[in-house]
């Protein structure tokens, strides 16, 4: 991951190299739209066709026409101002739970991969009693522990993620760490701190971000399925995991109801997923490359 | 160090992983906010049903006490009783656990069938067919909700083909033929994803290995292509492929929570969710902790299993 190339090693902290970014189709595509999602989700009030609530027993069950582009469900809902309102729940949970494990896992790896001894075992034995549970199964029992609501739902990925970050976070931290600069810098003088904080940080936090987006993409996934299994966003909440719920009673007349909210599940969690394949791509070079 | 030491070395560290995930599950119910008896019990509770549960639960003793008691029951296999329907738990664990693993296992299979020769062919011939059909799958795979994808299948295949069953569970004693067509469909959507994770690692690795100055060697002797390729190269690039398998199991039994759902299937996973939607703590402990084991143990068959293949990882 340095940029130790050329005749003298250096042994200046290799400033991140924004300029050189390679322009990678995956990160665009997948940028573009997820972009897109973000603006379509924030904006849903002034763009969506119709109230996601407003009932229209005059027009139940209408396949996708021009008036309703995803079709209405068995209250005469408009699907696609549902799916909208939707995005809004899953772009929260998928943010604010990464945020999250972003926060509490950025500091710990640090500590554990810089420190290392007593330090790391303290921070990293718990993380590895966290991580051995499958994700979903840990998300069902705390919900069904701490209650279901969308924010418990945020709460519980992240604690489900922070085993991941800091395990990430440690790792590249442990990478850097024996770079001949920061040993250059340590001879300098520099303090622990300054260590830790400009020369370490900077340099390993690339596989966070990527970690980071991939599990953008997992969280709206993990919103849309304890959703849907009665775990997570309750209605009335906009949830697309709980309209694939109600929908799978009536999927036999109007199919349209179960295909579209899963379809832009789809297309939230491809769109992480590129960009995490484009920035490795774009950040990690040597890595996974063929 | 030889690998008799690293299989013992490799058993000693699980140690603290169990005594940490045992801890967690415990915790689990001390998590419920106010008194779990009174959320178990709900409008039926009454002071003695209270009481009661508050003993079956040892909530009554200091914390330490609690755990080494509820870990001792559990160890011994009393692990407390439904709170509906009165079974003790480990008959109802009897009764689902060879559900699942059926499940996970033909789902396994199935992904191995699709994933390696798709992912060796693709690392074969770049950019050809197969290669574009291998990042198709590798990137729909795991962006797709399986619980949407069970929903698909039923609704397309099972109600619109009318060929399989959209639901239900048919037991292999019973009859083979109508227990894998009961599962076949379940199998084939908790692979899709295991499939996309399997198809990108085969291609990745085995596209290094192909590279090797080895395999050329290989060719140059004249050796047939399929023998370079599958015998020589396939073998080297194995061990990433098996992690990756062993990584996985994980998300096996994880997806089987959903999907088991959706497939009405009675396995570990649907015994979960139903459990934690009635707030049935005694169950909720027990399958997670059970599902938290498997996952252990498959861990360390990954472990095992890439040491007997590479004896440089038994050195470190």
């Amino acid at each position: 991951m340095m940029a130790a190339s050329g005749d003298v090693v250096s042994i200046e902290a290799p400033h991140r190299r924004r300029s050189s970014l390679r322009r990678s189709a995956a990160m665009s595509a997948g940028l573009v739209i997820a972009a897109a999602l973000v603006f379509a989700a924030t904006f849903a009030p002034y763009i969506a066709p119709a109230d996601p609530t407003s009932m229209d027993f005059q027009a139940p069950f209408h396949p996708p026409n021009r008036a309703h582009p995803f079709g209405t469900d068995n209250f005469g809902r408009d699907v696609l101002s549902r799916v909208l309102f939707g995005y809004r729940t899953s772009l929260l949970v998928g943010t604010g739970s990464v945020a999250l494990s972003l926060v509490g896992g950025i500091p710990l790896g640090l500590l554990a991969g810089y420190l290392g001894g007593a330090v790391d075992h303290l921070i990293m034995r718990p993380m590895d009693a966290l991580i051995a549970f499958p994700a979903i199964l840990l998300t069902v029992a705390l919900a069904g522990v701490l209650g279901t609501s969308t924010f418990v739902l945020m709460i519980v990925i992240a604690v489900v993620y922070l085993p991941i970050m800091v395990r990430t976070m440690r790792a590249a931290v442990l990478a850097v760490r024996a770079e001949p600069f920061v040993e250059g810098a340590r001879a300098r003088g520099a303090s622990n701190l300054r260590l830790a904080l400009r020369h370490v940080l900077p340099n390993a936090i690339d596989p966070v971000l990527i970690q980071a987006s991939i599990l953008m993409g997992i969280a709206i996934l993990i919103e849309a399925t304890l959703s849907f299994l009665g775990l997570g966003t309750q209605p009335p909440n906009p949830s697309l995991g709980l309209m694939l719920a109600d929908g799978r009673d009536i999927m036999r007349d109007a199919p349209w109801v179960v295909v579209f909210p899963g379809l832009a599940i789809m297309l939230a969690v491809l769109s992480f997923n590129l960009t995490a394949d484009g920035l490795r791509d774009v950040l990690d070079p040597k890595a996974d490359r063929i | 160090m030889g690998l008799v030491r690293f299989l013992a070395r490799r058993l000693l560290l699980t140690i603290p992983v169990l005594f940490g995930m045992s801890v967690v599950v415990f915790l689990l119910i001390r998590l419920v906010p106010g008194d779990p008896a009174q959320v178990i019990l709900g409008l039926r509770a009454t002071p003695e049903g209270l009481a009661a549960i508050h003993r079956d639960l040892g909530l009554d003793l200091p914390l330490h006490r609690q755990y080494v008691q509820w870990l001792e029951n559990f160890v011994t296999g009393n692990m407390g009783q439904d709170y509906r329907s009165h079974v003790p738990v480990i008959v109802l664990l009897r009764q689902r656990l060879p559900v699942t693993l059926e499940l996970a296992a033909l789902s396994m299979l199935l992904s191995v069938l699709i994933a390696l020769p798709l992912g060796v062919a693709a690392a074969v011939r770049r950019g050809g067919t197969a290669d574009r059909a291998a990042t198709l799958l590798g990137l729909v795979g795991i962006s797709i909700p399986d619980f949407w994808l069970a929903i698909m299948l039923i609704l397309f295949v099972a109600l619109g083909l009318g060929v399989l069953p959209s639901s239900g569970f048919r037991p292999l004693v019973d009859d083979v033929a109508a227990n894998l067509r009961s599962l076949l469909l379940p199998a084939v959507t908790l692979a899709a994803g295991l499939a996309a994770v399997l198809v990108r690692m085969t291609r990745a690795s085995m596209a290094e290995v192909l590279n090797r100055e080895y395999i050329r060697f290989t060719r140059a002797k004249g050796l047939r292509e399929r023998l370079v390729v599958y015998k020589h190269a396939l073998r080297n690039a194995s061990i990433p492929i098996i992690t990756v398998i062993g990584l996985q199991s994980g998300y096996l039994l994880g997806g089987a929570v959903v999907v088991e759902q959706v497939f009405d299937l009675p396995g570990l996973g649907s015994l979960t969710v139903n459990a934690t939607l009635e707030r049935n703590y005694p169950v909720v402990q027990a399958t997670a902790m059970v599902i938290g084991l498997m996952f252990v143990a498959v861990n360390l068959a990954t472990d095992v299993a890439y040491a007997l293949l590479n004896p440089r990882i038994r050195a470190e």
